[in-house]
Protein backbone atom coordinates (compact mmCIF):
# COMPACT_ATOMS: atom_id res chain seq x y z
CA UNK A 1 0.00 0.00 0.00
CA UNK A 2 2.51 2.33 -1.20
CA UNK A 3 0.27 4.61 -2.78
CA UNK A 4 -1.65 4.68 0.44
CA UNK A 5 -0.98 8.60 0.59
CA UNK A 6 -3.25 8.88 -2.60
CA UNK A 7 -6.38 8.12 -0.09
CA UNK A 8 -8.48 10.96 1.72
CA UNK A 9 -9.04 10.26 4.72
CA UNK A 10 -10.54 12.11 8.48
CA UNK A 11 -10.43 11.28 11.85
CA UNK A 12 -13.00 10.58 13.81
CA UNK A 13 -11.97 11.73 17.30
CA UNK A 14 -15.68 11.34 18.80
CA UNK A 15 -16.15 7.70 20.94
CA UNK A 16 -18.41 5.07 18.97
CA UNK A 17 -19.92 2.61 21.23
CA UNK A 18 -19.97 -0.77 19.03
CA UNK A 19 -22.27 -3.75 18.35
CA UNK A 20 -19.93 -6.25 19.89
CA UNK A 21 -19.46 -3.53 23.14
CA UNK A 22 -15.74 -2.23 22.53
CA UNK A 23 -15.65 1.69 21.67
CA UNK A 24 -13.55 3.34 19.31
CA UNK A 25 -12.02 6.65 19.10
CA UNK A 26 -9.51 9.23 16.88
CA UNK A 27 -9.86 6.08 13.89
CA UNK A 28 -9.62 7.18 10.25
CA UNK A 29 -12.52 6.94 7.73
CA UNK A 30 -10.86 7.36 4.12
CA UNK A 31 -13.63 8.49 1.82
CA UNK A 32 -13.99 10.25 -2.27
CA UNK A 33 -15.45 12.46 -3.42
CA UNK A 34 -17.55 13.26 -7.38
CA UNK A 35 -19.02 15.96 -8.15
CA UNK A 36 -19.78 19.54 -6.12
CA UNK A 37 -21.88 20.00 -3.50
CA UNK A 38 -24.08 22.97 -4.52
CA UNK A 39 -24.50 25.57 -2.10
CA UNK A 40 -27.92 24.14 -0.80
CA UNK A 41 -26.53 21.11 -0.03
CA UNK A 42 -28.90 19.52 -1.19
CA UNK A 43 -27.38 17.64 -4.18
CA UNK A 44 -25.40 14.96 -1.75
CA UNK A 45 -25.60 10.92 -2.33
CA UNK A 46 -23.61 8.10 -0.20
CA UNK A 47 -22.91 5.61 -1.47
CA UNK A 48 -22.02 2.66 0.04
CA UNK A 49 -19.78 -0.25 -0.75
CA UNK A 50 -20.09 -3.87 -1.19
CA UNK A 51 -17.72 -6.91 0.41
CA UNK A 52 -14.89 -6.26 -1.74
CA UNK A 53 -15.57 -2.71 -2.48
CA UNK A 54 -13.98 0.66 -1.51
CA UNK A 55 -14.29 4.09 -1.35
CA UNK A 56 -13.53 4.41 -5.56
CA UNK A 57 -16.54 4.13 -6.87
CA UNK A 58 -15.94 5.52 -10.20
CA UNK A 59 -13.13 6.79 -12.29
CA UNK A 60 -9.66 5.19 -12.30
CA UNK A 61 -8.76 4.04 -8.65
CA UNK A 62 -5.41 5.19 -8.03
CA UNK A 63 -4.75 2.40 -5.75
CA UNK A 64 -5.69 -0.53 -8.23
CA UNK A 65 -5.27 1.73 -11.78
CA UNK A 66 -8.36 0.25 -12.67
CA UNK A 67 -11.98 1.46 -12.82
CA UNK A 68 -14.23 2.44 -10.26
CA UNK A 69 -16.32 0.04 -9.31
CA UNK A 70 -19.36 1.77 -9.82
CA UNK A 71 -17.88 3.12 -12.95
CA UNK A 72 -20.66 1.92 -15.57
CA UNK A 73 -23.77 3.77 -13.18
CA UNK A 74 -21.47 7.04 -11.42
CA UNK A 75 -20.13 9.57 -14.01
CA UNK A 76 -20.45 12.97 -15.69
CA UNK A 77 -23.65 11.99 -17.79
CA UNK A 78 -24.34 8.97 -16.73
CA UNK A 79 -27.55 7.58 -14.78
CA UNK A 80 -26.14 8.79 -10.91
CA UNK A 81 -24.31 11.89 -12.73
CA UNK A 82 -22.14 13.74 -10.99
CA UNK A 83 -22.65 16.99 -12.66
CA UNK A 84 -25.16 17.23 -10.57
CA UNK A 85 -25.04 15.06 -8.31
CA UNK A 86 -22.30 15.00 -5.19
CA UNK A 87 -21.67 11.38 -4.61
CA UNK A 88 -19.35 10.52 -0.95
CA UNK A 89 -18.73 7.07 -0.66
CA UNK A 90 -16.35 5.82 2.56
CA UNK A 91 -14.30 2.68 3.14
CA UNK A 92 -15.91 0.89 5.21
CA UNK A 93 -14.35 0.45 8.52
CA UNK A 94 -13.00 -3.51 9.21
CA UNK A 95 -11.87 -2.37 5.24
CA UNK A 96 -8.43 -1.96 3.83
CA UNK A 97 -8.35 0.92 1.61
CA UNK A 98 -7.34 3.22 4.57
CA UNK A 99 -10.06 3.21 6.90
CA UNK A 100 -8.95 1.87 10.42
CA UNK A 101 -9.44 -1.52 9.73
CA UNK A 102 -7.15 -5.20 10.89
CA UNK A 103 -4.28 -3.53 8.39
CA UNK A 104 -4.25 -0.12 10.92
CA UNK A 105 -0.87 0.27 11.85
CA UNK A 106 -1.57 0.70 15.75
CA UNK A 107 0.48 3.62 16.74
CA UNK A 108 1.85 2.12 20.24
CA UNK A 109 2.99 -1.47 19.08
CA UNK A 110 3.87 -0.13 15.73
CA UNK A 111 2.26 -3.25 14.48
CA UNK A 112 -0.62 -3.86 12.82
CA UNK A 113 -3.95 -4.41 14.34
CA UNK A 114 -4.71 -8.10 12.95
CA UNK A 115 -7.41 -9.75 14.81
CA UNK A 116 -7.05 -7.37 17.60
CA UNK A 117 -9.72 -5.64 15.53
CA UNK A 118 -12.88 -5.70 16.69
CA UNK A 119 -15.83 -7.83 15.54
CA UNK A 120 -17.74 -5.26 13.21
CA UNK A 121 -21.47 -5.07 12.13
CA UNK A 122 -23.37 -3.30 9.22
CA UNK A 123 -24.60 -0.96 11.88
CA UNK A 124 -21.11 0.24 12.97
CA UNK A 125 -20.02 1.06 9.75
CA UNK A 126 -23.23 3.25 9.18
CA UNK A 127 -22.86 4.94 12.33
CA UNK A 128 -19.13 5.69 11.76
CA UNK A 129 -19.93 6.72 8.04
CA UNK A 130 -22.64 9.11 9.53
CA UNK A 131 -20.21 11.67 10.55
CA UNK A 132 -19.20 12.12 6.49
CA UNK A 133 -22.77 14.32 7.01
CA UNK A 134 -21.05 16.50 9.55
CA UNK A 135 -17.48 16.39 7.99
CA UNK A 136 -19.55 18.15 4.89
CA UNK A 137 -22.24 19.75 7.09
CA UNK A 138 -24.62 18.20 4.94
CA UNK A 139 -28.45 18.55 6.75
CA UNK A 140 -29.98 15.68 4.63
CA UNK A 141 -28.65 13.44 2.16
CA UNK A 142 -30.38 13.60 -0.96
CA UNK A 143 -30.20 9.82 -1.37
CA UNK A 144 -28.30 6.82 -0.27
CA UNK A 145 -27.70 3.66 -2.30
CA UNK A 146 -25.53 0.69 -2.70
CA UNK A 147 -25.67 -2.89 -3.53
CA UNK A 148 -25.36 -5.95 -1.82
CA UNK A 149 -23.71 -5.00 1.25
CA UNK A 150 -24.23 -1.48 0.03
CA UNK A 151 -27.70 -2.18 0.10
CA UNK A 152 -27.96 -3.18 3.48
CA UNK A 153 -25.68 -0.40 4.79
CA UNK A 154 -28.60 1.36 2.85
CA UNK A 155 -31.40 -0.24 4.87
CA UNK A 156 -29.55 0.52 8.27
CA UNK A 157 -28.98 3.86 7.89
CA UNK A 158 -32.76 4.78 7.02
CA UNK A 159 -33.53 2.64 9.70
CA UNK A 160 -30.65 4.24 12.11
CA UNK A 161 -31.39 8.14 10.58
CA UNK A 162 -34.93 7.99 8.93
CA UNK A 163 -34.82 11.54 8.49
CA UNK A 164 -31.19 11.60 7.05
CA UNK A 165 -31.62 11.24 3.45
CA UNK A 166 -34.47 12.00 0.99
CA UNK A 167 -34.29 8.59 -0.76
CA UNK A 168 -33.02 5.10 -0.80
CA UNK A 169 -32.25 2.67 -3.05
CA UNK A 170 -31.11 -0.50 -1.73
CA UNK A 171 -29.93 -2.91 -4.25
CA UNK A 172 -29.79 -6.53 -4.76
CA UNK A 173 -29.69 -7.40 -0.94
CA UNK A 174 -31.43 -8.87 2.18
CA UNK A 175 -32.66 -7.55 5.38
CA UNK A 176 -31.61 -10.48 7.11
CA UNK A 177 -28.26 -12.43 5.88
CA UNK A 178 -29.66 -16.45 5.08
CA UNK A 179 -27.95 -19.56 6.16
CA UNK A 180 -26.77 -20.06 2.35
CA UNK A 181 -25.17 -16.65 2.56
CA UNK A 182 -23.54 -17.48 5.59
CA UNK A 183 -22.48 -21.19 4.61
CA UNK A 184 -20.59 -19.30 1.16
CA UNK A 185 -19.09 -16.88 3.58
CA UNK A 186 -17.91 -19.05 6.14
CA UNK A 187 -16.46 -20.97 3.18
CA UNK A 188 -14.19 -17.79 2.34
CA UNK A 189 -13.30 -17.60 5.79
CA UNK A 190 -11.98 -21.15 6.53
CA UNK A 191 -10.32 -20.99 3.31
CA UNK A 192 -8.27 -17.85 4.36
CA UNK A 193 -8.10 -19.47 8.06
CA UNK A 194 -6.78 -22.98 6.35
CA UNK A 195 -3.95 -21.13 5.09
CA UNK A 196 -0.11 -21.65 7.10
CA UNK A 197 0.84 -18.26 6.09
CA UNK A 198 -2.85 -16.82 8.12
CA UNK A 199 -0.90 -16.71 11.55
CA UNK A 200 -3.93 -16.12 13.57
CA UNK A 201 -3.70 -12.81 11.56
CA UNK A 202 -0.16 -12.21 12.63
CA UNK A 203 0.99 -12.42 8.76
CA UNK A 204 0.98 -8.29 8.03
CA UNK A 205 3.94 -8.48 10.58
CA UNK A 206 5.41 -11.69 8.81
CA UNK A 207 6.94 -11.71 5.27
CA UNK A 208 4.07 -13.96 3.78
CA UNK A 209 0.55 -13.28 3.81
CA UNK A 210 -2.42 -15.65 2.84
CA UNK A 211 -3.05 -15.18 -0.42
CA UNK A 212 -3.79 -19.00 -1.33
CA UNK A 213 -6.51 -18.59 1.42
CA UNK A 214 -7.90 -15.45 0.08
CA UNK A 215 -7.37 -16.41 -3.67
CA UNK A 216 -9.99 -19.23 -2.78
CA UNK A 217 -12.25 -17.62 -0.88
CA UNK A 218 -12.22 -15.33 -3.45
CA UNK A 219 -12.54 -17.43 -6.69
CA UNK A 220 -15.43 -19.34 -4.56
CA UNK A 221 -17.70 -15.64 -3.92
CA UNK A 222 -17.05 -15.19 -7.46
CA UNK A 223 -19.05 -18.14 -8.94
CA UNK A 224 -22.03 -17.40 -6.45
CA UNK A 225 -21.68 -13.57 -7.72
CA UNK A 226 -22.47 -15.06 -11.39
CA UNK A 227 -25.23 -17.04 -12.84
CA UNK A 228 -25.41 -20.59 -14.54
CA UNK A 229 -26.49 -19.51 -17.41
CA UNK A 230 -24.55 -16.42 -17.46
CA UNK A 231 -21.50 -18.93 -16.78
CA UNK A 232 -22.61 -21.15 -19.37
CA UNK A 233 -22.94 -18.75 -22.29
CA UNK A 234 -19.41 -16.90 -21.22
CA UNK A 235 -17.16 -20.21 -21.14
CA UNK A 236 -19.30 -23.40 -21.34
CA UNK A 237 -16.90 -26.26 -21.62
CA UNK A 238 -13.83 -23.80 -24.08
CA UNK A 239 -10.57 -24.75 -23.16
CA UNK A 240 -7.72 -22.34 -21.98
CA UNK A 241 -5.58 -22.11 -25.25
CA UNK A 242 -4.80 -25.80 -25.96
CA UNK A 243 -6.86 -27.88 -28.23
CA UNK A 244 -7.79 -30.86 -26.04
CA UNK A 245 -7.28 -31.96 -22.71
CA UNK A 246 -4.37 -31.75 -20.70
CA UNK A 247 -4.82 -35.36 -18.48
CA UNK A 248 -3.46 -32.84 -15.48
CA UNK A 249 -4.75 -30.28 -13.31
CA UNK A 250 -3.64 -27.38 -15.14
CA UNK A 251 -6.25 -24.97 -16.31
CA UNK A 252 -7.92 -26.78 -19.11
CA UNK A 253 -10.76 -24.95 -19.15
CA UNK A 254 -11.28 -21.19 -19.41
CA UNK A 255 -13.36 -21.18 -16.07
CA UNK A 256 -10.97 -22.42 -14.18
CA UNK A 257 -8.54 -20.28 -15.78
CA UNK A 258 -10.84 -17.02 -15.42
CA UNK A 259 -11.58 -17.81 -11.54
CA UNK A 260 -7.71 -18.24 -11.07
CA UNK A 261 -7.29 -15.10 -12.53
CA UNK A 262 -9.68 -13.38 -10.31
CA UNK A 263 -8.47 -15.47 -7.21
CA UNK A 264 -5.03 -13.78 -7.71
CA UNK A 265 -6.14 -10.14 -8.64
CA UNK A 266 -8.09 -9.50 -6.04
CA UNK A 267 -4.61 -10.86 -3.42
CA UNK A 268 -3.19 -7.97 -4.68
CA UNK A 269 -5.82 -5.34 -3.66
CA UNK A 270 -7.21 -6.90 -0.18
CA UNK A 271 -6.31 -7.75 3.02
CA UNK A 272 -7.35 -11.47 4.07
CA UNK A 273 -8.05 -10.33 7.56
CA UNK A 274 -10.68 -7.69 6.06
CA UNK A 275 -11.72 -10.43 4.26
CA UNK A 276 -13.02 -12.17 7.31
CA UNK A 277 -13.91 -9.21 9.11
CA UNK A 278 -16.50 -7.76 6.61
CA UNK A 279 -18.03 -10.90 5.60
CA UNK A 280 -18.61 -11.34 9.78
CA UNK A 281 -20.10 -8.24 9.51
CA UNK A 282 -22.79 -9.20 6.82
CA UNK A 283 -23.64 -12.37 8.63
CA UNK A 284 -24.52 -10.50 11.56
CA UNK A 285 -26.84 -8.22 9.47
CA UNK A 286 -30.38 -8.87 10.86
CA UNK A 287 -32.33 -5.93 10.86
CA UNK A 288 -35.50 -8.02 10.87
CA UNK A 289 -34.16 -9.76 14.32
CA UNK A 290 -32.91 -6.22 15.70
CA UNK A 291 -36.33 -4.58 15.39
CA UNK A 292 -37.93 -7.65 17.07
CA UNK A 293 -39.13 -9.94 14.00
CA UNK A 294 -40.89 -6.89 12.68
CA UNK A 295 -38.99 -5.37 9.68
CA UNK A 296 -41.95 -2.72 9.20
CA UNK A 297 -40.56 -1.58 12.37
CA UNK A 298 -37.66 -0.69 11.47
CA UNK A 299 -39.11 2.37 8.80
CA UNK A 300 -42.40 2.92 10.84
CA UNK A 301 -40.72 6.19 11.28
CA UNK A 302 -39.57 7.21 7.88
CA UNK A 303 -40.45 9.68 5.23
CA UNK A 304 -37.95 8.50 2.59
CA UNK A 305 -38.97 7.58 -0.98
CA UNK A 306 -37.27 3.98 -1.53
CA UNK A 307 -36.82 2.77 -4.84
CA UNK A 308 -35.60 -0.98 -4.79
CA UNK A 309 -34.20 -3.32 -7.44
CA UNK A 310 -33.20 -6.90 -7.51
CA UNK A 311 -32.12 -9.01 -10.88
CA UNK A 312 -34.00 -11.77 -12.04
CA UNK A 313 -30.78 -13.92 -12.62
CA UNK A 314 -29.31 -13.22 -8.74
CA UNK A 315 -28.95 -16.01 -6.72
CA UNK A 316 -27.36 -14.81 -4.05
CA UNK A 317 -29.75 -12.24 -3.12
CA UNK A 318 -33.35 -13.28 -4.91
CA UNK A 319 -35.43 -11.38 -6.01
CA UNK A 320 -37.73 -12.97 -3.35
CA UNK A 321 -35.61 -11.49 -0.13
CA UNK A 322 -35.78 -8.37 -1.81
CA UNK A 323 -39.41 -8.51 -2.02
CA UNK A 324 -39.08 -9.08 1.52
CA UNK A 325 -38.09 -5.72 2.23
CA UNK A 326 -40.44 -4.00 -0.32
CA UNK A 327 -43.39 -5.43 1.79
CA UNK A 328 -41.99 -4.42 5.28
CA UNK A 329 -41.81 -0.81 3.59
CA UNK A 330 -45.88 -1.17 2.20
CA UNK A 331 -46.68 -2.78 5.83
CA UNK A 332 -45.33 0.13 7.14
CA UNK A 333 -46.90 2.57 4.62
CA UNK A 334 -43.42 3.76 3.60
CA UNK A 335 -43.19 4.91 0.31
CA UNK A 336 -42.04 2.41 -1.84
CA UNK A 337 -41.68 1.38 -6.14
CA UNK A 338 -40.26 -1.68 -6.72
CA UNK A 339 -38.30 -3.54 -10.03
CA UNK A 340 -37.09 -6.66 -10.91
CA UNK A 341 -34.82 -6.42 -13.78
CA UNK A 342 -33.90 -8.86 -16.09
CA UNK A 343 -30.27 -10.34 -16.40
CA UNK A 344 -28.21 -13.06 -16.75
CA UNK A 345 -25.42 -11.53 -15.34
CA UNK A 346 -26.27 -13.17 -12.06
CA UNK A 347 -25.86 -10.96 -8.64
CA UNK A 348 -23.16 -8.63 -10.26
CA UNK A 349 -25.63 -6.77 -12.37
CA UNK A 350 -25.65 -4.67 -10.07
CA UNK A 351 -22.26 -3.75 -11.30
CA UNK A 352 -22.10 -4.22 -14.80
CA UNK A 353 -23.70 -2.81 -17.75
CA UNK A 354 -27.18 -3.49 -17.60
CA UNK A 355 -29.47 -0.99 -19.54
CA UNK A 356 -32.45 -1.42 -17.85
CA UNK A 357 -30.68 -0.83 -14.82
CA UNK A 358 -28.84 2.03 -15.84
CA UNK A 359 -32.24 3.16 -16.68
CA UNK A 360 -34.12 2.45 -13.74
CA UNK A 361 -31.39 4.46 -11.05
CA UNK A 362 -31.46 7.44 -13.84
CA UNK A 363 -35.20 7.81 -13.57
CA UNK A 364 -35.62 7.27 -10.07
CA UNK A 365 -32.92 9.79 -9.15
CA UNK A 366 -33.66 12.35 -11.88
CA UNK A 367 -37.30 12.25 -11.02
CA UNK A 368 -37.26 12.90 -7.62
CA UNK A 369 -34.48 15.34 -6.84
CA UNK B 1 -56.36 11.38 -20.39
CA UNK B 2 -59.00 9.03 -20.71
CA UNK B 3 -62.84 10.16 -20.14
CA UNK B 4 -62.91 6.85 -17.77
CA UNK B 5 -59.77 8.33 -15.89
CA UNK B 6 -61.55 11.41 -15.86
CA UNK B 7 -64.82 9.99 -14.11
CA UNK B 8 -62.56 7.96 -11.45
CA UNK B 9 -60.67 11.23 -10.64
CA UNK B 10 -63.99 12.85 -9.80
CA UNK B 11 -64.76 10.00 -7.56
CA UNK B 12 -62.09 10.84 -5.07
CA UNK B 13 -61.90 13.78 -2.59
CA UNK B 14 -58.58 15.39 -2.69
CA UNK B 15 -55.59 14.71 -0.05
CA UNK B 16 -56.89 11.22 -0.31
CA UNK B 17 -54.68 7.91 -0.13
CA UNK B 18 -54.79 5.83 -3.29
CA UNK B 19 -53.67 2.24 -4.90
CA UNK B 20 -53.61 2.23 -8.25
CA UNK B 21 -53.80 -1.78 -9.08
CA UNK B 22 -52.53 -2.31 -12.73
CA UNK B 23 -51.33 1.26 -13.14
CA UNK B 24 -49.90 1.25 -16.09
CA UNK B 25 -47.88 3.67 -17.21
CA UNK B 26 -48.89 5.92 -14.35
CA UNK B 27 -51.14 8.44 -16.11
CA UNK B 28 -54.32 7.98 -13.96
CA UNK B 29 -51.60 8.13 -10.59
CA UNK B 30 -49.95 11.28 -12.72
CA UNK B 31 -52.81 13.15 -12.45
CA UNK B 32 -54.54 12.01 -9.06
CA UNK B 33 -50.65 13.70 -7.06
CA UNK B 34 -50.88 16.58 -9.58
CA UNK B 35 -54.69 17.94 -9.71
CA UNK B 36 -55.80 16.70 -6.35
CA UNK B 37 -53.02 16.19 -4.01
CA UNK B 38 -53.57 12.50 -3.82
CA UNK B 39 -50.98 10.48 -1.89
CA UNK B 40 -50.55 7.21 -4.87
CA UNK B 41 -49.21 3.90 -4.75
CA UNK B 42 -49.20 1.56 -8.09
CA UNK B 43 -49.01 -1.83 -8.77
CA UNK B 44 -47.64 -3.05 -11.98
CA UNK B 45 -47.21 -6.38 -13.34
CA UNK B 46 -45.49 -5.02 -16.61
CA UNK B 47 -41.52 -4.26 -16.50
CA UNK B 48 -41.79 -1.66 -19.31
CA UNK B 49 -44.73 0.26 -17.59
CA UNK B 50 -43.14 0.43 -14.05
CA UNK B 51 -40.18 2.24 -16.35
CA UNK B 52 -42.38 4.62 -17.01
CA UNK B 53 -44.03 5.22 -13.96
CA UNK B 54 -40.33 5.50 -12.24
CA UNK B 55 -39.78 8.33 -14.85
CA UNK B 56 -42.22 9.95 -13.67
CA UNK B 57 -41.29 9.97 -9.84
CA UNK B 58 -44.44 7.39 -9.20
CA UNK B 59 -43.95 5.02 -6.50
CA UNK B 60 -44.77 1.62 -8.26
CA UNK B 61 -44.16 -2.35 -7.32
CA UNK B 62 -43.91 -4.68 -9.76
CA UNK B 63 -46.16 -7.06 -9.15
CA UNK B 64 -49.11 -9.27 -9.82
CA UNK B 65 -52.40 -8.39 -7.99
CA UNK B 66 -53.05 -11.97 -7.38
CA UNK B 67 -50.42 -12.21 -5.02
CA UNK B 68 -49.02 -8.82 -4.55
CA UNK B 69 -52.23 -7.18 -3.44
CA UNK B 70 -51.11 -9.28 0.04
CA UNK B 71 -48.58 -7.88 1.06
CA UNK B 72 -50.86 -4.13 1.63
CA UNK B 73 -52.06 -4.00 5.52
CA UNK B 74 -55.53 -3.69 5.90
CA UNK B 75 -57.27 -0.47 5.54
CA UNK B 76 -54.00 0.77 4.15
CA UNK B 77 -55.59 3.25 1.61
CA UNK B 78 -58.71 5.32 1.42
CA UNK B 79 -59.55 4.01 -1.93
CA UNK B 80 -58.37 1.59 -4.19
CA UNK B 81 -58.43 1.82 -8.19
CA UNK B 82 -59.07 -1.32 -10.28
CA UNK B 83 -58.89 -0.56 -14.06
CA UNK B 84 -60.40 -2.74 -16.71
CA UNK B 85 -58.35 -5.31 -15.01
CA UNK B 86 -60.82 -7.64 -12.99
CA UNK B 87 -61.54 -9.65 -15.76
CA UNK B 88 -57.83 -10.49 -16.46
CA UNK B 89 -57.40 -12.56 -13.17
CA UNK B 90 -57.66 -16.40 -12.55
CA UNK B 91 -59.63 -15.51 -9.15
CA UNK B 92 -61.46 -11.84 -9.47
CA UNK B 93 -63.61 -13.28 -6.28
CA UNK B 94 -60.44 -13.29 -4.20
CA UNK B 95 -59.50 -9.79 -5.88
CA UNK B 96 -62.31 -8.26 -4.75
CA UNK B 97 -62.02 -9.47 -1.45
CA UNK B 98 -58.20 -8.31 -1.48
CA UNK B 99 -59.18 -4.69 -2.75
CA UNK B 100 -61.69 -4.58 -0.08
CA UNK B 101 -59.39 -5.66 3.00
CA UNK B 102 -56.82 -2.77 1.78
CA UNK B 103 -59.12 -0.06 1.53
CA UNK B 104 -62.87 0.46 2.32
CA UNK B 105 -63.52 1.84 -0.92
CA UNK B 106 -62.80 1.04 -4.37
CA UNK B 107 -63.30 1.66 -7.68
CA UNK B 108 -63.32 -1.15 -10.16
CA UNK B 109 -64.09 -0.42 -13.78
CA UNK B 110 -64.78 -3.14 -16.20
CA UNK B 111 -65.19 -3.44 -20.42
CA UNK B 112 -68.76 -4.68 -21.02
CA UNK B 113 -69.42 -7.87 -22.52
CA UNK B 114 -73.13 -6.95 -22.44
CA UNK B 115 -72.07 -4.04 -25.09
CA UNK B 116 -74.91 -4.41 -28.08
CA UNK B 117 -71.54 -4.64 -30.46
CA UNK B 118 -70.14 -7.55 -28.69
CA UNK B 119 -73.47 -9.50 -28.45
CA UNK B 120 -73.94 -9.09 -32.38
CA UNK B 121 -70.65 -9.68 -32.94
CA UNK B 122 -71.11 -13.54 -31.46
CA UNK B 123 -75.06 -13.40 -32.82
CA UNK B 124 -74.24 -13.35 -36.27
CA UNK B 125 -70.37 -13.93 -37.19
CA UNK B 126 -70.40 -16.66 -34.39
CA UNK B 127 -66.76 -15.90 -33.57
CA UNK B 128 -65.20 -14.54 -30.44
CA UNK B 129 -65.93 -10.59 -30.43
CA UNK B 130 -63.22 -8.15 -30.74
CA UNK B 131 -63.50 -4.61 -30.05
CA UNK B 132 -61.93 -1.21 -28.88
CA UNK B 133 -62.18 -2.73 -25.68
CA UNK B 134 -61.21 -6.04 -26.55
CA UNK B 135 -58.79 -5.91 -28.86
CA UNK B 136 -57.69 -9.44 -28.55
CA UNK B 137 -58.35 -12.67 -30.21
CA UNK B 138 -59.87 -15.45 -27.95
CA UNK B 139 -56.31 -16.90 -27.83
CA UNK B 140 -54.30 -14.61 -27.05
CA UNK B 141 -56.69 -12.37 -24.67
CA UNK B 142 -55.26 -11.84 -21.24
CA UNK B 143 -59.05 -11.18 -20.24
CA UNK B 144 -60.24 -14.99 -18.85
CA UNK B 145 -62.91 -13.82 -16.93
CA UNK B 146 -65.59 -11.50 -19.38
CA UNK B 147 -68.31 -10.08 -17.49
CA UNK B 148 -71.26 -8.03 -18.48
CA UNK B 149 -72.52 -4.72 -16.62
CA UNK B 150 -75.16 -6.82 -14.95
CA UNK B 151 -72.84 -9.71 -14.31
CA UNK B 152 -71.06 -7.38 -11.79
CA UNK B 153 -74.45 -6.18 -10.34
CA UNK B 154 -75.30 -9.43 -9.40
CA UNK B 155 -71.71 -10.20 -8.25
CA UNK B 156 -71.96 -7.44 -5.55
CA UNK B 157 -75.46 -8.59 -4.26
CA UNK B 158 -74.36 -12.31 -3.78
CA UNK B 159 -71.08 -10.95 -2.42
CA UNK B 160 -73.14 -8.19 -0.37
CA UNK B 161 -70.76 -5.25 -0.80
CA UNK B 162 -72.28 -1.70 -1.63
CA UNK B 163 -72.30 -0.47 -5.40
CA UNK B 164 -72.18 3.08 -3.74
CA UNK B 165 -72.25 4.57 -7.37
CA UNK B 166 -72.70 3.04 -10.64
CA UNK B 167 -71.81 4.89 -13.54
CA UNK B 168 -72.03 3.42 -17.53
CA UNK B 169 -69.96 5.18 -19.95
CA UNK B 170 -70.62 4.79 -23.89
CA UNK B 171 -67.84 7.00 -26.12
CA UNK B 172 -67.54 10.29 -24.13
CA UNK B 173 -71.45 9.71 -22.40
CA UNK B 174 -71.77 9.09 -18.67
CA UNK B 175 -74.65 7.96 -16.89
CA UNK B 176 -76.15 6.39 -13.62
CA UNK B 177 -77.05 2.56 -13.64
CA UNK B 178 -80.23 2.01 -11.53
CA UNK B 179 -82.15 -1.22 -10.90
CA UNK B 180 -84.64 0.70 -13.76
CA UNK B 181 -82.39 0.79 -16.84
CA UNK B 182 -79.97 -1.78 -15.76
CA UNK B 183 -80.96 -3.80 -19.02
CA UNK B 184 -80.72 -0.87 -21.25
CA UNK B 185 -77.60 0.18 -19.92
CA UNK B 186 -76.40 -3.45 -20.09
CA UNK B 187 -76.66 -3.42 -23.78
CA UNK B 188 -75.66 -0.12 -24.53
CA UNK B 189 -72.29 0.95 -22.79
CA UNK B 190 -69.28 -0.17 -23.51
CA UNK B 191 -67.62 0.22 -19.77
CA UNK B 192 -68.81 -0.29 -16.32
CA UNK B 193 -67.89 2.07 -13.42
CA UNK B 194 -68.59 1.22 -9.91
CA UNK B 195 -67.34 2.18 -7.04
CA UNK B 196 -67.86 -0.40 -4.30
CA UNK B 197 -67.59 -0.87 -0.65
CA UNK B 198 -68.08 -3.55 2.00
Amino acid sequence: MNKIHKVKTFIIEKTIKLDCGKTISNFPLAYETYGTLNKKKDNAILAFHALSGDQFVTDINPITNKSGWWSYLVGPNKAVDTNKFFVICANVIGGCMGSYGPSTVDSKTKKNIGTDFPVITINDMVNVQYNLLDFFKIDQLYSVMGGSMGGMQVLQFVANFPNKTKTALPIACTASHSAQNIALNELGRQAIMADANWKKGDYLNNENSPDKGLSVARMAAHITYLSKKGLQEKFGRKLQKREDLNFSFDADFQIESYLRHQGSAFVDRFDANSYLYITRAMDYFDLVKEYNGNLSDAFKSSKVKFFIISFTSDWLYPTSENKEIVIALNAAGADVGFIEIESDKGHDSFLLEVPEFLKSVKNFLEANY
Amino acid sequence: MKKEFQIISELIESNKRVLDVGCGDGTLMKYLFENKNIDTRGLEISKHNVQKCISKGLSVIEGNAEKDLEQFPDSSFDYVILSQTLQAFYNPEKVIDNLLRVSSKAIVTIPNFGYWKVRLHLFFKGTMPVTTHLPNEWYNTPNIHMCTIKDFVNFSKQKKFNLFKSLALHGKKVSEINNNNLNVKNFFSELGIFLIEK
